[in-house]
């Protein structure tokens, strides 16, 4: 089996594995590194379980090879936590209660981390399109959609603010 | 979040019951660290992959593994019969739904495959890509036997017996007359038909199914950690077919990513992973991948129905009739069988009327492909898409708008208690306040307005309607009376820590929904003390009272009552022991906050960390003869009824695209009846998901077979689910009727969604193809089945 040195910015940290050429990206998180936070809901590029940033850019970890993020900078939920980057999109999760088995959330906040990123003036519709690759059988998005949007709104509140000051 | 919609009887100072509390235990969700299946290893731990039927129906004639052996990291590639060896075959049936029969069932398939996806083999490995490297260069030499796919014809003569041995096809059959149904008909100024379809769909988990056995045979025990809603029945189970003792099984289930009765039986794939850790002698993790989940993961509601109702003009209904079959693959699946969704169909069809003559007939048939069971809203949704779909045929028929035949038919509101045309009791429901409350919150009569003149410009808009009724809080009537060891009863044990947290270990399950925070809620409104002083165990059957788990929304009615009761339980332990310590009388003090106060006044007297203390390290100080018991457990089986029935009723509101077939949906309502309302949040919440799995149901989703019985589009790109932008908006209301059958007065909510939600859609469907004269009753509701209805296209040929 072919197998290939890769150097990876994981999280922050830098990480250098040797990996074999089929390894998928999320397979290498997941089991080389035991980032088990994102997580495989179907393996064929669908359901957005594995949805993770590489070098910001949401990301689906089961159609990326583990070598293809070679001098990549790969943030997945474990990290995108602890940096406090998405706080405040847990803390609306939280008290919208935008999960439920909570097994597409990781992917699901990573996808919602890009969108509060690029597009901080987005109504419910273009949330509900921006997540619409992300699959979740138990909440009816509709409360994911009032957690993003209260992000959006808060941050854009914060920044007429800061504006004004 | 807003304000307290719901005061009840439990609303006292300290009371969390009625509050939208967040739950406790999302946090770690949503930092990635909670722990599914997947994300455990274990020393040693082996992986297996299944070699499975690419035929609905063959027989094994041989199966080389000469080079799967080989291969690199090859534990071991076992067969059906040499698995046998350690576990026992299983026949699912239950002795109370009479007559339904099944043939014994195998782990992995001996001699034949009956459909396509059976597990033919075993491959274990050191990881899991060196097992699917293996399984793919097993060779099996496979006879090709005709398969039996078309229900319709299941019961021919000429069609092939899948079990020669139980003579025919037909697995259970069941007939209900109620009343004068000839005299009802024959009375009619009309009787209006049609035939439904309800499209045969499956639950589609974002987490697979996923097990990992860990046989330790030093002390011949059994741990499975295993994404199940029922970890005692798994004990159950696993124990009888692997010879085990009971007390040596532990299942471990933690986070678990959605159920939805997907999880609450046992596969026998799940079944062969544990008997290969017993054989050999090491930790077998199973996780299905996504597209075997969609050949083994039990699939539902594929049923088809004649309907009939007989009417007067006036729009008063007389009768109901129904002849419904349904086809559930070559086995009834174990332990709760495949004729339960039948049999919920013939109980629930007409079930929010009043009319008094209801004919039912099922035939549940066997057919070579996957095997169907228990999901979400078991009946319900099918039962309900029938009953309103007739409601409003009659009502379209008579010009009658479907509000107004609504309330002239629901079982008025002060009639319970009440029985139903299927011999089932309604203690209390609330059809018509739940009605007109979802009315108003719709506003019908501008969306009625909204929508003509909006068809004055071509614009085709719809609304539908669909009450329903819904078992919740099951007694052993389910189960337990069919002689299956599946527990209708919960408890919940409730300690004292010295600190002065609680921990709460209960029966009942999490799968997300929120099962520990309610249960949090309920203790720590009983006992007294603030929520961040609560802990909760559940999923764990050495930890944990025996009880059911999740299933038939019985977690808040079941569960949370036995909480309730244990609280109390432990409140009244602790208070006889402050009143020794302060020598007050106990009914002079409370516990509010986590302090012992006063009741009158509310003065603090003594925090319960102090209690503690002196319990638990300094019990000397205490008077002799006073034993403090800080460990209370109690228990609750709902025994007044089969089910405590709840209601509610949904809207839909949508439009068609009459050149492309497109359902957009633009809003949805929901009004449910789920008695005391713990949390509202979780509450509503449970709706909103529910409801996106019925209208999953009701528009996309479909487990579409060839005549071959081969699954077509068996993956997430050809099997279509509701993503967030086809999804509306879902408005969710209360109205609140307690059971008075427990002190709590909660019922069920976890499947009111899913019930009502494909009637709704079909009826505002057809709302808005009125006027172009056109009807459909085919779930799902695609844009090719519209623009067939239309005439725009042709319809497909075979």
């Amino acid at each position: 089996m072919d197998q290939h040195d890769i150097s990876v910015i994981v999280n922050g940290q830098k990480i250098r594995r040797r990996v074999s050429a089929r390894q998928h990206l999320i397979d290498f998180l997941r089991n080389d590194l035991s980032l088990t936070g994102s997580h495989l809901g179907c393996e064929h590029g669908v359901c957005g379980a594995c949805t993770i940033q590489v070098d910001g850019v949401a990301v689906r970890g089961c159609l990326m090879l583990a070598v293809q993020a070679d001098g990549a900078t790969v943030d997945t939920i474990e990290g995108l936590t602890d940096s406090g980057a998405i706080a405040d999109l847990q803390d609306a999760f939280h008290r919208y209660n935008a999960l439920q088995c909570g097994f597409c959330t990781p992917g699901m906040l990573s996808t919602a981390a890009e969108l509060v990123a690029q597009h901080p003036d987005a109504d419910r519709e273009e949330i509900r399109a921006h997540i619409s690759g992300n699959y979740c059988r138990c909440t009816g998005y509709h409360s994911i959609v009032d957690a993003i949007a209260s992000v959006l709104d808060d941050r854009r509140k914060a920044r007429a603010n800061g504006g004004a000051a | 979040m807003s304000g307290r919609p719901v005061v009840t009887p439990f609303d006292r100072p300290n009371s969390y019951i009625g509050r939208a509390v967040p739950r406790p235990n999302a946090k770690k969700l949503l930092q990635g660290r909670g722990t599914f299946v997947d994300d455990i290893v274990l020393p040693r731990m082996a992986h297996v992959v299944f070699v499975r039927s690419p035929h609905a129906h063959a027989r094994i004639v041989g199966i080389d593994r000469t080079a799967a052996q080989e291969m690199p990291g090859v534990i071991a590639v076992v067969t059906g019969a040499e698995l046998a060896k350690v576990i026992t075959p299983w026949i699912g049936v239950l002795t109370h739904l009479k007559g339904l029969k099944s043939a014994p069932q195998h782990a992995i398939a001996i001699d034949r495959a009956c459909w396509q996806g059976e597990a033919v083999a075993a491959v274990v490995a050191e990881t899991r890509a060196e097992a699917e490297d293996a399984a793919e260069t097993v060779v099996v030499d496979w006879e090709e036997l005709p398969p039996v796919v078309d229900m319709e014809t299941a019961l021919d003569a000429a069609t092939p017996v899948i079990h020669p041995e139980l003579g025919d096809n037909l697995a259970f059959r069941r007939e209900l007359v109620t009343g004068d149904v000839d005299g009802a008909f024959a009375a009619a100024d009309h009787v209006f038909e049609e035939v439904f379809h309800t499209g045969r769909h499956t639950g589609v988990c974002l987490e697979p199914r996923a097990v990992l056995a860990d046989y330790q045979p030093a002390d011949g025990k059994l741990v499975a950690y295993q994404a199940t809603q029922a970890p005692h029945m798994i004990q159950n189970l696993l124990a009888k077919h692997l010879d085990l003792n009971e007390s040596d099984v532990r299942v471990i289930c933690k986070d678990v990513g959605g159920s939805f009765g997907i999880k609450v039986h046992i596969y026998p794939d799940e079944m062969a992973t544990a008997a290969l850790s017993v054989l050999l002698k090491r930790p077998v993790k199973f996780i299905a991948d996504r597209l075997e989940s969609f050949v083994t993961d039990i699939h539902a509601r594929d049923h088809r129905i004649k309907g009939r109702i007989a009417v007067k003009s006036d729009g008063e209904i007389l009768a109901f009739e129904i002849d419904d079959r349904t086809g559930i693959g070559p086995y009834s699946v174990y332990p709760r069988t495949s004729a339960v969704e039948a049999n919920q169909v013939v109980n629930l069809v007409g079930g929010p009327y009043k009319h008094k003559a209801y004919r039912a007939s099922t035939e549940v048939v066997f057919q070579n492909k996957n095997v169907t069971c228990q999901y979400r809203a078991v009946g319900h949704p099918i039962a309900c898409a029938v009953t309103e779909g007739l409601v409003d045929l009659a009502a379209r028929k008579l010009g009658i708008d479907p509000a107004d035949i609504r309330r002239r038919n629901l079982i008025p509101d002060d009639a319970y208690p009440y029985t139903g045309l299927a011999g089932l009791p309604y203690e209390s429901l609330s059809h018509h306040a739940s009605l007109e409350k979802l009315l108003a919150l719709m506003d019908y009569d501008g969306l009625r307005a909204e929508q003509a003149e909006l068809r004055k410009r071509g614009i085709y808009r719809g609304i539908g309607l669909a009450s329903f009724i819904e078992v919740t809080n099951p007694s052993s009537a389910f189960y337990g009376i069919g002689g299956a060891r599946i527990s209708s009863q919960d408890g919940c044990s409730i300690r004292l820590d010295p600190t002065g947290t609680i921990i709460c270990a209960t029966g009942v399950t999490e799968q997300g929904q929120g099962t520990e925070a309610i249960i949090a809620q309920i203790a720590a409104t009983a006992v007294g003390v603030t929520m961040e002083k609560v802990r909760v165990i559940t999923g764990d059957t050495d930890a944990t009272p025996y009880g059911g788990g999740t299933w038939a929304s019985r977690g808040a009615g079941i569960g949370g009552e036995a909480a309730l009761q244990a609280g109390k339980a432990l409140r009244q332990n602790i208070l006889s022991v402050a009143a020794a310590m302060l020598q007050a009388a106990p009914e002079s003090l409370d516990i509010r906050n986590g302090v012992v106060v006063d009741a009158d006044t509310g003065n603090e007297r003594l925090p319960l960390e102090e209690i503690g203390r002196v319990v638990y390290f300094r019990p000397d100080t205490l008077p002799k003869g006073l034993q403090p018991e800080f460990v209370v457990t109690r228990h609750y089986v709902q025994k007044d009824y089969p089910f405590v029935f709840t209601n509610g009723i949904q809207g839909s509101y949508l439009e068609i695209d009459t050149e492309t077939g497109f359902v957009t949906l633009l809003k949805h309502w929901c009004v449910e009846d789920c008695g005391t309302i713990i949390n509202p949040q979780l509450v509503d919440e449970q709706i909103r998901g529910g409801v996106v799995q019925g209208l999953g149901g009701a528009l996309f989703e479909h487990c579409i077979y060839d005549d071959r019985g081969q699954l077509v589009n068996g993956s997430m790109i050809d099997y279509l689910v509701p993503m967030a932008g086809e999804m509306p908006d879902i408005v969710v209301g209360h109205v609140v009727s307690p059971t008075a059958s427990s002190e709590l007065g909660a019922k069920g909510a976890g499947e009111a969604g899913t019930a009502g939600a494909p009637g709704a859609v079909m009826n505002a469907i057809n709302d808005a193809l009125l006027p172009l004269n056109v009807s459909l009753a085919a779930q799902p509701f695609t844009p090719e089945s519209i623009l067939t209805a239309l005439g725009r296209v042709g319809a497909r040929v075979g």
